[in-house]
Formats: structure tokens, C-alpha cells, sequence
């Protein structure tokens, strides 16, 4: 590097590589540079730098992925067991299904006293802790996309079951929910695109008939950080090795990766996105903490491929980009839906904040400055439900959703945001600070719009 | 089972409605928006037609008629999909087609959903047939429609009516006028009640025609009342005053007729989306669903976001029908519907206008009409703000003491 670059501020610290220094910022970066160095320490005038381990919270550490299980081979190389789609009554209807129903007063419950609970310090830790987890287990909620003849827990799978399913997690918490139910978006791709062979191999293990070492750590990885990420023009690529194929690249939004065991990664296939099985003991592995603005409980991070060798059936579904533009889209109606369970825990919290709440001798509720902006974030989280429960009933019945569910994300990326927007702002200096847990949807609600991939109902 | 698509049993009354609105309506839309005033006699026949369409009963009960909540208790666990859903489903349609013309429609007018929502099974069979405005608003009163000055007063088997109305839609062509009044003005909101008065009626007379922004093949009246004496069985629904359950009754009338007004919008602003995505493609813009918006041109992705919008608002027009349908109390999403449709509709619209730069500015297309029209659907049956204060007040428990 030369003395002139180097003396080039831009493309660190946020700053733009247009950024120029002038001699005051030149001294400025001088005595910052000796701040910083180890000479003040070792001379004791700083304490001790404190000890550096691999951490969830903090970026820029890499470790090679978990050792992982051995999955034992089963099953043959045919195409695998597909799901039924439900059929159309023809009738307009809200109501969920009654095994619709079941499963949403579980998963509210769980929401209320497991995740709710949890959230903030879960946040604080970047993970999420053994006993949510393990309530989330216990209620199957990993094998909720399998169809019942795969060992799920439904008797048929419904993308609408999901939907309301992450709806009520994320009431409890977005990043809670994301780290439950990122081992089920896995299981639910192998069930939906699977040959017979990765059922056999796979699935069990979700559904609780393994071996009994548990439900695996998976990971759904889709994103990529780069500007104007485009799930269908992918930086990571799958070269074509033998019968099996050579993956490059650099994956982001990647839940739990250190301890994750199994990875389904989408690359490029000759010109074409397609998904790949990885498991953690594969070479050239490494994954980074990647700790981001909100969703801290999923324990995001990155995940190097370098190399990465595998065989030719780590292919999962098709390589003419259907399985995968179908599973980019029922990857966003999941945070369709995480954004309005989210939004709806904002709505039920400021509501309560600005009943009680008293300036001016009077609830500030009483004031249409405040009212109003509550009643908005009321109307616009019951547009994005319907807009995300009619993708859903779409998927479920096996109609084209693609257009429905671009519309929802749409709306939950722009009205999500402004719902988490205004509930801090209602708060005033009581939303800013972590006392209430507006602050944390704020941060959650901004991750609708960026992410790819993670979940799938 | 979650399903939010038209209903299968509608589908027809749909396609029906689409065809009648591009086939009939569309042709003379922009004829009677340059002739203001002009009475579009087209629109005899057209109604006829609906008439014998009903006559047959396979449209459902379409129209501002099909308003009133059936009385027939539905099956345990049935959901129905009834006169509600197929109302705005066909109004959007015909909104689609042009939104004055469907305000103008013979018989079916708003005087007509308040009769449909009020009034008693022997009022229903004697107004059968008839083409009723609606008159609520006055020189002094808009939104705080519980503070009108029209007095009915008792006398013998008559009531006699004094004051001045605005803004009746159909004041000069509808044959009878639904008129609000108060019976005792010191007794608040429950003394006010709903009358039908005959526009024959020598009490009553049309002062003039307003000149307006939008919707100018629909007419609108200013009509005085003097000593107008209309008989007591014309009063609608119940004559006691019932300080108990206040204004209800007569605010009845809005949890009907406000998912119609968001259908109206949901209609006119499909007719922009329609156009306009039809022109972006001639110009090379293709929308596409799966790809982010901010990876396709700014005029694919503000689309999107407008399509998204109005999608929203047609699914709550759609929701807030359904509970009526199935007897469930809709007062908030009714105004939730007509909030969230009134505010998409103006957007969609003007935006629309934006997108398409002077072809849609001019008056060679109808871009420009509707982003007309589509104003006074976030006015009038309750303003975006009265929406506001009513999904505000619901949300948060508060009376309109509190939250005024």
C-alpha cells in the first residue's frame, strides 16, 4: 500500500471513498492512530486489553465450522415424497383451519412465556438460550413444514400454518423467533425439494426420529453482503466437478453458524441460482459472528466457502430455478409474517404506553397528534396480515403466489418500519432507551426488507 | 379456512360488472365529465338492465340496496359470502368504470343504503322501487354530523321539517331524499333521526347544483326544507328517542355504506394502476414481483409500491364486508377499509398522473380524470380523519369525550 492511499480516509469506518483529508484531519488521524496503538499499553498507561474469544457479539472472528454429525446415507437417488397441496372452497374466509388453530394457541403460549421472557437478554448475548430452544423442540416446531408421512407434525404441510405460526412467534420475539424456527426452513427445503435419498438421510433428524442427539443447528442461506443484493444474480458460484460440484463464495444472514450442522446454500449453477446440502464437516468452511443491528438472537453470521467440495447429490431440487425462486418467495412470506407479529406487539405495547402516559393534566392518548398516529399503525398492520394470509392461502393450495407475496413484502418492508418507527417515537426518550422493548423492534422491524432466505413457512 | 380470494359464487357477478363498467360506462365517462350537469340518459337503460339482471337474483343482491344485514340466522359454522362481499366486489367493478356514472346509477342511491340499514320491513316494501339521496350535511356541519340544525317537528300525524342541506349526491335526479333532523335539539345526538321525504313534496325545494373538482357527472344539490310536512310513518326506523343507545342507530348507517366508499376507491385506482402499467409496458418497463423493487427502474418500483398499497386496501374493503356478511360487529374495519382505501386511492392516482408525465396530465387520457374523481372518496361517509378518530377511539378505548 502506499503513503498516499493509506492516507486516504474512504472505505473504512463508514466513510465514502470521496472523503478527503485536509491537514487538521491528517493531525487529527495522527494522534488517533497513536491512541489506538500498543505502545501506550505496554508503557502501562492503558489497562490491560481485555482477553479476545470468539464471540457472537462481535464481528470480524473466524472459526472453522462445527464438526458436526454424521448423517447416515439412506434412501435412493429418486425424486422424494411431495406434499399435497389443500384444495379451494371457493369461499372467502378468515378463519384458520381447527388444527390451524391448535397449533397457534401453542405457539402464542410459547411466544408469551418462553420467548417474550427471554428477548432482551437473548439480544444482549447475540444468542439464544438452551431453554427456548429446547420449548421449541419439544413443540416440534422443527418439523412443522414436513408433511405427516416424513414424520412432521401436520397432517398435511401449509405454508398458511407457517405463516401464522412465525406471526405468533415474532409477537414474543423476532429474533427468538428466527433462531426456532431457521432448523425448520431447512427441514421444510428437503421435504419440499428433496430426493428420496436426502429425506432419508436428512429428515429424521428433524423430526425428532434420529438418533436421539437432537434437532440439528441448520441454516438457510440465501443473502449475501453486498449493495443491492439480488437473490436471483448470486456472487457465490457452483462449479461443476466431476458428478459433484466446487462452491466459492461469501453467504450472510447465516443463523447460529458456528454451532449449525448442516447448511443449505444457494450459488450460482451455470447461470442459474440452484441449492446445495453442506454439511459443517465439509472443507473449507469458515464461518465469522456477524453480529447486525437487530434479529441478534438468531446469532447471525457469515459463511465462507472456499473450495468447498461435494458430491453430486448435495443438489437440492432443480437447476432450472424453480424450486429456488419457490423458495426465495416463501422465504419472504415468512418475514412477511415475523414483521406483522412484530408490528403487532408494538401496536399492543404503545397502546397501553399512551393510555397511561400523562402530559399536559391528560392521558396523551387523548391528543390526535398521538391517537392518530396509533390508529395508522392499526390500519397498516392489518393490511400487511391480509396482503401476507392471502400469499400464504395461496401457497397452501399450490396457486402461483409470486405476485402476492412481492406486494406483501412490499408493504411490510415500508409499513413495518414506519410501525416500528412510531412506536419508539410515541415512547419519546422512554422508546430510545432499552428500559422498553420498542427499541428493539425497531431494530428488528428494519431487518423485513434486507433479509433472503433464514426462515421459510 | 383462510382464503382471500373472490369468492367462487361471486366470480360472475364480477366478470359482469367488469364487462357493463368497460362497455358501457367507460365510452361516455369522459362525455359526462365535460358535460357537467348533463343527465346521462345511457344510464336509464343500464339500470334497467341491472334491474332485470336482480329481477333473476344472479348478481347477488348488487348494488347500494344489498346492504341490509339478513335477518336468516346462517348455519352453525357456516361462513357465508352474501349481498355484502358480491356489494363491493361489483361497485369496485363498476368504479373501474367510471366512478361519477356509478354514483348516478337509477335507484341506487346512498338514501338507498340508509333505508336498506334502517328502516322497518313495511317501510322496505313501500319505498320499494324508489331513488333515494342523502341528505346530512348542512352550510354549518360537516363531519360533526350530530350537530345539525334540521328540526322535525310532531304535528298530529305529521312531522314537519325546516332547514337547509348540501352536498346530496343525486339531489336533482333521485325521486326521494332521506333527510336527517332533529327532533329535540337540546336532547343531543339520540333525537336525531332519518326521514324520507318525496322530492315532490312542495316543502321541498332543489336551490342549485354544485360546480366540482370530481365526479361531475354525478349531481349535487343544495335543498332547502320549509315547513316541509312529511307523514310520521315516513319517519325511519324507531320515533322514540333512546338517549341510552345515542346515535347508533342513525350512525348504523355508515358501518354499510363506508366499505362501499372504500370500493369506489379500490375501483378507480385499479383503473390508474391498470393503465398505467399497461403504458410503463409499451415504454419497456417491466414489473416484475420477484425482484427487489430497488433493483428495477424507479418507475417498476414506485408501481410496486402503489400496487402493494391498493392491494391492502382492497383486502380490507373485502374484510370489512365479510363480518357484515356474517353478522359480526364491523364498525372499526369498516373505517379502517375506507381509511386506508380513501388516502391509496388519491395516491395511486396522482401518482399515476406523475408516472405517466403529460399524457396522463391531459385530458387525451382518463388518468387525469380519475385522479379527480378519487378525491372526494377520502371525504365524504366520514373524512380520512373522522376514519382516523374512529379506529383510534376503538383501538384505544376511548370515548369521544376523551379523544375528541
Amino acid at each position: 500500500m502506499s503513503i498516499m492511499s493509506s492516507l486516504r480516509p474512504g472505505g473504512r469506518h463508514g466513510l465514502s471513498t470521496r472523503e478527503t483529508r485536509d491537514p487538521i484531519g491528517l493531525a487529527v488521524a495522527a494522534v488517533n492512530r497513536l491512541a489506538q496503538s500498543d505502545l501506550i499499553d505496554r508503557v502501562g498507561l492503558r489497562r490491560q486489553a481485555e482477553h479476545v474469544v470468539y464471540s457472537t457479539t462481535r464481528n470480524g472472528f473466524r472459526v472453522a465450522t462445527a464438526a458436526g454429525r454424521t448423517f447416515a446415507r439412506a434412501g435412493r437417488r429418486t425424486a422424494g415424497t411431495r406434499p399435497a397441496s389443500a384444495a379451494s372452497s371457493g369461499v372467502f374466509d378468515l378463519t384458520p383451519t381447527e388444527d390451524e388453530a391448535m397449533l397457534l394457541d401453542v405457539a402464542r403460549e410459547l411466544a408469551e412465556e418462553v420467548l417474550r421472557p427471554a428477548a432482551s437478554a437473548a439480544d444482549e448475548a447475540c444468542a439464544p438460550p438452551p431453554e427456548v430452544l429446547a420449548a421449541a423442540q419439544d413443540v416440534g416446531l422443527p418439523g412443522l413444514g414436513v408433511p405427516d408421512s416424513l414424520g412432521g407434525i401436520m397432517e398435511e404441510r401449509s405454508a398458511m400454518a407457517g405463516t401464522l405460526v412465525a406471526e405468533a412467534l415474532a409477537h414474543g420475539d423476532m429474533g427468538l423467533a428466527v433462531a426456532t424456527l431457521a432448523p425448520g426452513a431447512v427441514a421444510t427445503a428437503i421435504g419440499l425439494w428433496g430426493t428420496e435419498a436426502q429425506q432419508q438421510t436428512y429428515l429424521p433428524a428433524f423430526t425428532g426420529d434420529g438418533d436421539g442427539s437432537g434437532v440439528p443447528v441448520a441454516a438457510l442461506t440465501i443473502a449475501e453482503p453486498t449493495v443491492l443484493f439480488d437473490p436471483f444474480t448470486l456472487s457465490t458460484t457452483a462449479l461443476r466437478d466431476g458428478d459433484g460440484y466446487v462452491l466459492d463464495g461469501l453467504k450472510s444472514a447465516v443463523v447460529r453458524g458456528a454451532e449449525a450442522e448442516l447448511f443449505v446454500v444457494a450459488a450460482m449453477l451455470d447461470g442459474t441460482p440452484a441449492l446445495f446440502l453442506v454439511e459443517s464437516g465439509t472443507e473449507g468452511l469458515e464461518v465469522e459472528a456477524d453480529p447486525s443491528m437487530g434479529v441478534r438472537a438468531a446469532g447471525l453470521s457469515r459463511l465462507h466457502l472456499t473450495g468447498v467440495r461435494l458430491g453430486a447429490d448435495a443438489l437440492l431440487g432443480d437447476t432450472a430455478g424453480e424450486a429456488y425462486a419457490e423458495c426465495v418467495r416463501l422465504s419472504r412470506l415468512a418475514w412477511c409474517a415475523l414483521a406483522v407479529g412484530t408490528g403487532q406487539a408494538v401496536l399492543d405495547h404503545v397502546k397501553d404506553y399512551v393510555n397511561e402516559r400523562e402530559a399536559f393534566g391528560e392521558p396523551i392518548s387523548h391528543r390526535q397528534s398521538v391517537a392518530f398516529m396509533v390508529a395508522d399503525i392499526a390500519i397498516e398492520l392489518q393490511a400487511m396480515r391480509l396482503l401476507t394470509w392471502k400469499a400464504a392461502s395461496r401457497a397452501t393450495r399450490g396457486e402461483d403466489f409470486a405476485r402476492e407475496v412481492g406486494l406483501a413484502r412490499q408493504l411490510c418492508t415500508e409499513k413495518g418500519m414506519r410501525i416500528g418507527l412510531d412506536g419508539v417515537q410515541l415512547l419519546g426518550g422512554h422508546g430510545f432507551v432499552k428500559e422498553h422493548p420498542v427499541e428493539r423492534w425497531y431494530r428488528d422491524l428494519r431487518a423485513v426488507g434486507v433479509m433472503e432466505g433464514v426462515v421459510m413457512v | 379456512m383462510i382464503n382471500l380470494e373472490v369468492p367462487r359464487k361471486h366470480a360472475g357477478l364480477v366478470d359482469q360488472a367488469h364487462q357493463l363498467a368497460m362497455n358501457m360506462l367507460r365510452p361516455i365517462s369522459r362525455k359526462y365529465d365535460r358535460a357537467e350537469h348533463a343527465y346521462p340518459k345511457e344510464l336509464d337503460m343500464l339500470a334497467a338492465l341491472i334491474d332485470g339482471v336482480s329481477e333473476t337474483g344472479a348478481t347477488g343482491g348488487a348494488g347500494a340496496g344489498g346492504v341490509r344485514r339478513e335477518s336468516a340466522p346462517a348455519g352453525e359454522g357456516t361462513v357465508r359470502n352474501g349481498a355484502n362481499l358480491a356489494s363491493v366486489l361489483s361497485i369496485a367493478e363498476m368504479c373501474w368504470g367510471d366512478t361519477a356514472l356509478l354514483l348516478s346509477m337509477p335507484r341506487q342511491g346512498l338514501g338507498n343504503s340508509a333505508i336498506a340499514s334502517v328502516a322497518n320491513e313495511e317501510q322496505l316494501e313501500r319505498y320499494r322501487g324508489t331513488w333515494a339521496a342523502m341528505a346530512i350535511t348542512e352550510p354549518g356541519t360537516g363531519s360533526d354530523s350530530a350537530s345539525i340544525t334540521t328540526t322535525a317537528v310532531r304535528d298530529g300525524d305529521e312531522y314537519v321539517i325546516n332547514g337547509e342541506k348540501i352536498y346530496v349526491t343525486s339531489g336533482d335526479r333521485a325521486d326521494s331524499v332521506v333527510v336527517w333532523a332533529t327532533l329535540d335539539k337540546d336532547l343531543g345526538r339520540a333525537a336525531i333521526k332519518s326521514f324520507l321525504v318525496r322530492k315532490d313534496n312542495p316543502g321541498l325545494k332543489v336551490e342549485r347544483l354544485e360546480h366540482k373538482l370530481g365526479i361531475r357527472a354525478s349531481d349535487t344539490a343544495a335543498i332547502t326544507f320549509t315547513d316541509c310536512r312529511v307523514p310520521a310513518e315516513d319517519l325511519l326506523g324507531s320515533p322514540e328517542i333512546d338517549t341510552s343507545s345515542g346515535f347508533a342507530g342513525a350512525m348504523a348507517t355508515f358501518d354499510n355504506t363506508r366499505p362501499l366508499v372504500a370500493a369506489m376507491a379500490v375501483g378507480c385506482a385499479r383503473a390508474a394502476l391498470d393503465l398505467t402499467r399497461d403504458l410503463l409496458e409499451q415504454a419497456g418497463v417491466v414489473i416484475d414481483h420477484d425482484r427487489p423493487a430497488q433493483s428495477q427502474s424507479a418507475a417498476a418500483a414506485t408501481f410496486l409500491r402503489l400496487e402493494a398499497d391498493w392491494e391492502g386496501a382492497r383486502l380490507l374493503m373485502m374484510q370489512a364486508a365479510w363480518m357484515a356478511d356474517n353478522r359480526k360487529p364491523n364498525s372499526l374495519e369498516a373505517s379502517m377499509a375506507k381509511a386506508k382505501a380513501g388516502r391509496v386511492g388519491s395516491d395511486v392516482t396522482l401518482s399515476c398522473v406523475q408516472l405517466c408525465g403529460t399524457l396522463g396530465y391531459s385530458e387525451a387520457e382518463l388518468l387525469e380524470k380519475w385522479a379527480r374523481d378519487s378525491k372526494i372518496l377520502d371525504i365524504f361517509e366520514g373524512t380520512q380523519q373522522i376514519q382516523q378518530l374512529i379506529v383510534a377511539r376503538r383501538v384505544l378505548g376511548l370515548t369521544s369525550a376523551e379523544l375528541r
